[in-house]
C-alpha cells in the first residue's frame, strides 16, 4: 500500500507541474514563488526541529559501549568505540557520521567465519548508504555554480575530477550515474528483502521516488534534452539576489525538477531524512562513557520516596538481635 | 542404477529443495534471514536445520535404521519444540522430503520401475516421522523438566536451611530415553 | 482453538499469510508471556492501579480513562528523554537491526525484529505525538492505541531483555532498550506488570533484596557459606555485616546469596577478602546490587538504589565495591551518580593492598571486583594453583549489560587465564561488545516463558555448542547473577554437559591461601583433578 501510495503521489506532483506550468502558465509561482517558499521552510523547518530536540533534557548517560573500557593503565583501552574523552567521542562521532561506522560494523567478524556470501547483504547496504549519501553531497555542491557568478574555483576542480573520463557531451559525471545507482539499490533491498520490506512504510518509498525523480529530471536535462541553461542561470541567479526574473522559454523539465526539489526541502524537516540532523544528537554515540568517574546532571532530577534504613531496621530489630547483627537502636 | 544411487546422486537438489520446504514455514522475513545468512553463529536456526538435514540425508540412504540419525533430528527437533509449532507441524518436514522425492524421482521411478523401493524408502521415512515425533514429546518434557528444577534450585537452600529437606536428590534428565528410542527405530 | 481439520494438518505448502504487520493481530502463546502481577507486590511499592488481572483474560480490567493516561505518559516521557523521542522519530527503517536480535534469530518471529519492536510503539506517537501521523493516519504507518495494540506492546515490551545488541548496529545508534523501558513505564502506569519483575521490586523495598531474604537469613545463608569453606579449605572466614567504620561496603546481587552456582561465586569472593585481610562489611540492608526496579520505571530504579549509598554513608566507610553482575553494574555505572551524587561523602577508590588508585570511579567511588582483582593479580598479590581448575575447559559469555553499558572485557579474561589453564573463546561476533544475550536479562527470567527464554538464548547456547564441540569446554564462565540462573537451563536443553561459573569461583578454587589445609574438593565439594579417589 506504502509503496503505491508514495509512487502516485510522486506522479502527482509531476502533474501539478504540468498543469500549473503548461496549462495555467504560472510560471512565477513555480519558478520563485514555490522555491522561496521551499528554501524557507527547510531552513526554519530544520531548525526548529533541531532546537526541539535540543530543549529535550538528556537525563542519563547512555553511550553504547562497543569496546573495552578505560580501567586500568596496563589494560588497552578502545578510545574511539568506547571513549572515555571529549576528543574520543568526537572521533567516534566522525567516524559514524562520516564512515557510517555501525553500519560497517555489521561485515566485520563474518569475514574469518561465514562463507563470502553471508556479509554480502549487510556490507551493501553500508556501501549502499555511503554512495548515495557521498554523491548527494557531490552532486548538491556542484549545483552552486547555479548560484554563484563568477563560479568558484572549488567548484570547478569538483567538476573536473567528477567528469575525469571525459566521457560523452555533455561530459558524463559519474556522481550522476553513481547516484542513480545508488538510489535504485537502495529501493530495490526495501522491495526484495522481506524483512525490510515488511517494515518499509509510504514515508521511506516517498522520499525515495522523489529523490530518484529528481535525479531523474536531472539527468534527462543534463544529458537528453536540450535545456536553456542561461536561462536557468539568469533564473536562480535571480533567486539568490533577491531580484526574481522568469526567462522565457526554460523546459517544462526544468520545472519538474525544480518543483520536486522544493517538494523535498518542504517535506525534509517533518520526515524522517531529519536524521540527519538527529545523528549528531544520539545519545547513545555523543557521550563519553566516564560515568563514574565525572558526575552526569539530570536536569528533571528529583527527590523519590525511599525505603529507609530506620524503617528497615524498625521492621526487622528483634530479628537482627538475635541474630548478633548490629543496630542503631537497642 | 538402484534407487539409493540415484538418490546419493541427487543428493544436493533434493536436500537444497527439502532445506527451502521446510524454512518457508516460516513467516516470510524470517524464512528468507534463515536462508540467507550463512554464518552459523548469527543465524543457529538456519545452519542447524541446513546442517543436520543434510547429515540425515546421508544416513537416511546410507543405513535408515542408524543409531547416527539420533543427534541430526535432535538438533533440529530440540528448535522446533521452543519455536511456535504443533506437534504436528513439528514433524511435518519428513513428510516434505517424501513429496519432493517423489516429484524429483517421477522419471526415474517409472522408468525403471522403482515404486517397490519407494514404497520401501518411504515406510522408513514414517518410523523417522514417528522417532521425530518422540523426540519431539521428550523436548518437550524436558523443558517442564528444567522449569521444575529450576524452581526447586531456587528453593533448595531455603529448604534445607529451614531444615525442612534432608537430602534433597537432584534428578539427572533422562538420558536413558535417548538410548530407549533409538532401539526403537532397530525393533 | 477449533479442533484443526486434518487436511488442514496435512496441508503441506503451508505460507504464513502474508498481511501487513500492523493486520497482523498478535496471538499471545503460552511459553512466551510471564504471568501478570499480583495486585500486592504493586500495592507495596505504590504503584497505580494495583488489581487481579491475568495476560490470558480477554479482560485486562484496565482503567476507565487508560488511552489518556497512556498517551499523556507517552507525551511527558517524550519531552523528558531526549533520547525517546530521537529514538522514536529518526528511525530510517533501514533494516540493520532486523536480525541482530537473539528472540528474532532464535524464533523468527518478525515482531521480535528490533526495528518493528519499536514501531509497535512509534505508530502510537505517530498517531497522538506528530501531526502527520494524526492527518495521514495509516499511510503514515500511525494507528489508534486500542486494546489489541496495548497488548501487542506489553507482549512484546516482555520479550526486550534490554540487552541493546541492535543499538551496535544502528547508524544513529537507536536503542530499542531506552524504548523498552519507557514503554515498561508506560504499561506500568496502568499496572501492566509482571510477577517475576513486580514481586522481586516489592521484596527489595521491604527487605533489601530482590529475594526477600531478611536479615537473619541472610546471616545464617553466609554462615553455611562459612561452615563449607571450612569444611573445604580448613580456613573459617569471618565476614562482617553491618559493620561501622568499615573501609569497604561490598554488595552483590542477592541471586548470589541463594541460589546455586551463584552461592559458588559469593563463596569465592568471601574466600579471596578474607585471605587479603580486607576491612570490609557486608550489608544486610543493601543486600541487593541489582534493581529490578529498572525494569518497571526510572524512578523506581532510583527509589531502590538509593540503599547502596544511605548504607555507605550510615556506616562511614570509603568506598563500594560490587559484585558479579549484569544489570547491576548498568545501573551502577550508568545511572548511580546521576540519581544520587554528587557522592561527596566517600573517598575515591584505592586499592589498601596495590594502592592503586581507581580514576575510572573517582566521581561515584563504586568499583567491580573484577576491576580490583585484575588489579591484584597484575600486582603479584596472589597466589594460584591453576591446576585446580585443570577439570574445567572454559568459555567466556559476556554479559550483555557489562558490555554494551560499561565495555569490562579485558579483565574478567585478564582473571580467568590467571587462575585456569584451559580458555578458549567463542567465536569472534558472538563475544565482546556483540555478545548474544542469556535470553532471560531484564526480569525475563521467570519460569512460565521458557520456550521464549530457549528461543532467546539459542544463538548463545549455540556457540557455546560449537567450542563444546571444538575444544571440548565443560564450564561457561560468566559475571552476571542472571546469567547464572539462567545458563544452566539453557546448557540443560542446548548443550547437556556444560555447567556454569562465576569467575570468582574459580579464583577461589584456585588461590592459594595462607594457612589452608590440602585442598581435596573445589568449592562445589566435587574432587579436584587428581583427587577423585580420595
Amino acid at each position: 500500500m506504502g509503496i503505491i501510495f508514495s509512487f502516485f503521489a510522486v506522479i502527482a506532483l509531476i502533474v501539478i507541474v504540468f498543469i500549473g506550468v503548461q496549462g495555467a502558465n504560472l510560471h512565477y509561482l513555480f519558478g520563485v514563488v514555490i522555491p522561496y517558499a521551499a528554501f524557507f521552510i527547510f531552513l526554519l523547518g530544520v531548525i526548529y526541529r533541531v532546537l526541539q530536540w535540543g530543549r529535550i533534557p538528556v537525563p542519563f548517560r547512555i553511550p553504547t559501549t562497543a569496546g573495552q573500557q578505560k580501567s586500568h593503565p596496563w589494560i588497552k583501552t578502545n578510545p574511539i568505540d568506547n571513549p572515555f574523552t571529549a576528543t574520543g567521542v568526537f572521533i567516534r562521532m566522525a567516524f559514524e557520521v562520516l564512515l557510517f561506522r555501525s553500519l560497517f560494523r555489521n561485515t566485520k567478524a563474518e569475514l574469518r567465519d561465514g562463507p563470502i556470501l553471508s556479509y554480502g547483504s549487510t556490507k551493501w547496504l553500508w556501501l549502499g548508504g555511503l554512495a548515495f549519501h557521498y554523491t548527494f553531497l557531490i552532486i548538491l555542491t556542484r549545483h552552486l555554480r547555479f548560484f554563484f557568478e563568477p563560479i568558484p574555483g572549488v567548484i570547478k576542480i569538483i567538476e573536473s575530477l567528477d567528469g575525469f573520463f571525459q566521457v560523452g557531451a555533455p561530459v558524463l559525471y559519474l556522481t550522476d550515474l553513481i547516484f542513480i545507482a545508488a538510489v535504485t539499490f537502495l529501493f530495490l533491498r526495501r522491495v526484495v528483502i522481506p524483512q525490510v520490506r515488511y517494515i518499509s512504510l509510504a514515508q521511506d518509498y516517498f522520499p525515495l521516488f522523489l529523490i530518484f525523480s529528481i535525479g531523474l529530471t536531472g539527468v534527462l536535462m543534463r544529458y537528453f534534452l536540450k535545456t536553456d541553461v542561461v536561462g536557468i542561470k539568469e533564473l536562480t541567479m535571480g533567486l539568490v539576489t533577491f531580484k526574481p526574473v522568469v526567462p522565457k522559454d526554460i523546459n517544462i523539465i526544468f520545472y519538474i525538477h525544480l518543483f520536486l526539489v522544493s517538494t523535498l526541502f518542504i517535506y525534509f524537516p517533518m520526515s524522517k531524512l531529519m536524521h540527519m540532523a538527529g545523528v549528531f544528537l544520539s545519545p547513545t554515540r555523543n557521550l563519553a562513557n566516564n560515568n563514574r568517574a565525572e558526575m552526569h546532571v539530570n536536569p528533571w532530577n528529583y527527590p523519590v520516596k525511599v525505603h529507609t534504613y530506620e524503617e528497615y531496621e524498625n521492621d526487622f530489630r528483634d530479628k537482627m538481635k538475635a541474630a548478633g547483627l548490629p543496630v542503631e537502636k537497642e | 542404477m538402484g534407487f539409493k544411487e540415484i538418490l546419493s546422486e541427487k543428493k544436493p537438489l533434493i536436500v537444497e529443495k527439502w532445506l527451502d520446504a521446510i524454512l518457508n514455514n516460516y513467516p516470510a522475513d524470517a524464512s528468507k534471514f534463515f536462508k540467507k545468512q550463512k554464518d552459523g553463529f548469527r543465524n543457529p536456526v538456519g545452519y542447524t536445520i541446513s546442517t543436520s538435514i543434510k547429515g540425515l540425508f546421508d544416513e537416511i540412504i546410507e543405513d535408515p535404521e542408524s543409531e547416527k540419525i539420533y543427534p541430526y533430528l535432535d538438533d533440529i527437533m530440540k528448535i522446533k519444540a521452543v519455536q511456535d509449532f504443533s506437534p504436528s507441524k513439528a514433524v511435518q518436514f519428513i513428510y516434505l522430503l517424501k513429496k519432493i522425492i517423489r516429484i524429483e524421482l517421477d522419471n526415474e521411478i517409472t522408468q525403471k520401475n522403482l515404486s517397490n523401493d519407494l514404497k520401501i524408502f518411504e515406510d522408513q521415512l514414517d518410523k523417522l516421522a514417528l522417532l521425530a515425533f518422540d523426540i519431539y514429546m521428550l523436548c518437550r518434557e524436558r523443558i517442564f523438566e528444567i522449569r521444575v528444577k529450576e524452581l526447586k534450585n531456587m528453593s533448595y537452600r531455603l529448604l534445607k536451611r529451614a531444615n525442612l529437606v534432608r537430602e534433597l536428590e537432584e534428578q539427572e534428565s533422562n538420558f536413558a530415553a535417548e538410548t530407549v528410542l533409538t532401539q526403537n527405530i532397530k525393533g | 482453538m477449533a479442533n484443526p481439520k486434518p487436511e488442514e494438518l496435512a496441508k503441506i505448502d503451508y505460507q504464513p499469510p502474508k498481511t501487513g504487520w500492523m493486520d497482523t493481530p498478535t496471538v499471545f502463546k503460552p511459553g512466551i508471556f510471564p504471568y501478570a502481577c499480583k495486585p500486592k507486590s504493586l500495592e507495596t511499592v505504590g504503584f497505580p492501579n494495583p488489581r487481579q488481572w491475568s495476560v490470558k483474560d480477554e479482560d485486562w480490567k484496565l482503567p476507565p480513562n487508560w488511552q489518556e493516561i497512556f498517551i499523556e505518559g507517552l507525551r511527558e516521557r517524550v519531552s523528558k528523554y531526549r533520547s525517546f523521542r530521537l529514538f522514536l522519530d529518526i528511525c530510517v527503517r533501514c533494516g540493520a537491526c532486523a536480525d541482530k536480535c537473539h528472540f528474532f534469530i532464535g524464533g523468527g518471529d518478525p515482531k521480535n525484529m528490533p526495528v518493528l519492536r519499536g514501531e509497535l510503539l512509534r505508530s502510537v506517537y505517530r498517531k497522538y505525538c506528530t501531526t502527520t501521523g494524526r492527518i495521514m493516519g495509516k499511510i503514515a504507518g500511525a494507528r489508534d492505541l486500542t486494546t489489541d495494540v496495548l497488548k501487542e506492546i506489553w507482549y512484546y515490551a516482555f520479550q526486550c531483555t534490554e540487552c541493546r545488541r541492535c543499538s551496535l548496529f544502528c547508524p544513529y545508534g537507536i536503542d530499542t532498550a531506552e524504548i523498552t523501558i519507557l514503554a515498561r513505564e508506560l504499561l506500568n502506569l496502568l499496572g501492566l506488570n509482571i510477577e517475576w519483575i513486580a514481586g522481586p521490586v516489592a521484596n527489595c523495598w521491604l527487605t533489601g533484596n530482590h529475594l526477600g531474604l531478611q536479615p537473619h537469613t541472610i546471616k545464617d545463608a553466609f554462615d553455611m557459606f562459612c561452615d563449607d569453606i571450612e569444611t573445604i579449605t580448613g580456613i573459617r572466614v569471618t565476614p562482617t555485616f553491618n559493620r561501622k567504620g568499615a573501609e569497604i561496603l561490598f554488595v552483590i546481587p542477592s541471586g548470589s546469596m541463594f541460589a546455586d552456582p551463584g552461592t559458588f561465586t559469593c563463596m569465592g569472593e568471601l574466600l579471596l577478602l578474607h585471605e587479603l585481610g580486607l576491612d570490609y562489611t557486608w550489608s544486610t540492608f543493601a543486600s541487593e546490587g541489582g534493581d529490578f526496579g529498572f525494569f518497571t520505571t526510572n524512578e523506581m530504579a532510583k527509589r531502590l538504589h538509593a540503599k547502596i549509598y544511605e548504607e555507605a554513608k550510615r556506616l562511614k566507610v570509603k568506598w563500594i565495591m560490587g559484585g558479579e553482575c549484569g544489570h547491576m553494574w548498568r545501573v551502577w555505572h550508568q545511572y548511580h551518580n546521576t540519581w544520587y551524587g554528587p557522592v561527596d561523602f566517600l573517598e575515591e577508590p584505592v586499592s589498601p593492598i596495590t594502592g592503586t588508585k581507581f580514576e575510572n570511579a573517582k566521581s561515584n567511588k563504586t568499583i567491580h571486583i573484577c576491576e580490583f582483582t585484575a588489579d591484584l593479580i597484575k600486582h603479584g598479590k596472589l597466589n594460584f594453583d591453576k591446576s585446580r581448575n585443570d577439570n574445567l575447559i572454559v568459555t567466556f559469555h559476556d554479559s550483555c549489560n557489562v558490555s554494551r553499558g560499561m565495555g569490562m572485557f579485558e579483565e574478567p579474561r585478564y582473571i580467568i587465564q590467571n587462575v585456569c589453564n584451559n580458555f578458549y573463546e567463542m567465536p569472534p561476533q558472538t563475544i565482546r561488545e556483540q555478545t548474544f544475550c542469556c535470553g532471560s536479562g531484564a526480569g525475563l527470567n521467570a519460569s512460565e516463558n521458557m520456550e521464549s527464554r530457549l528461543r532467546g538464548g539459542l544463538p548463545r547456547a549455540n556457540a557455546v555448542k560449537y567450542v563444546a564441540k571444538k575444544y571440548g569446554v565443560n564450564m561457561l564462565a560468566c559475571i552476571c547473577a542472571i546469567d547464572r540462573a539462567a545458563l544452566p537451563p539453557l546448557m540443560d536443553y542446548w548443550v547437556p554437559g556444560v555447567r556454569v561459573t562465576g569467575v570468582h569461583e574459580m579464583v577461589a578454587n584456585a588461590l592459594i591461601c595462607k594457612g589452608e589445609k590440602k585442598r581435596t574438593t573445589n568449592l562445589r565439594g566435587e574432587p579436584l583433578p587428581g583427587m577423585e579417589g580420595e
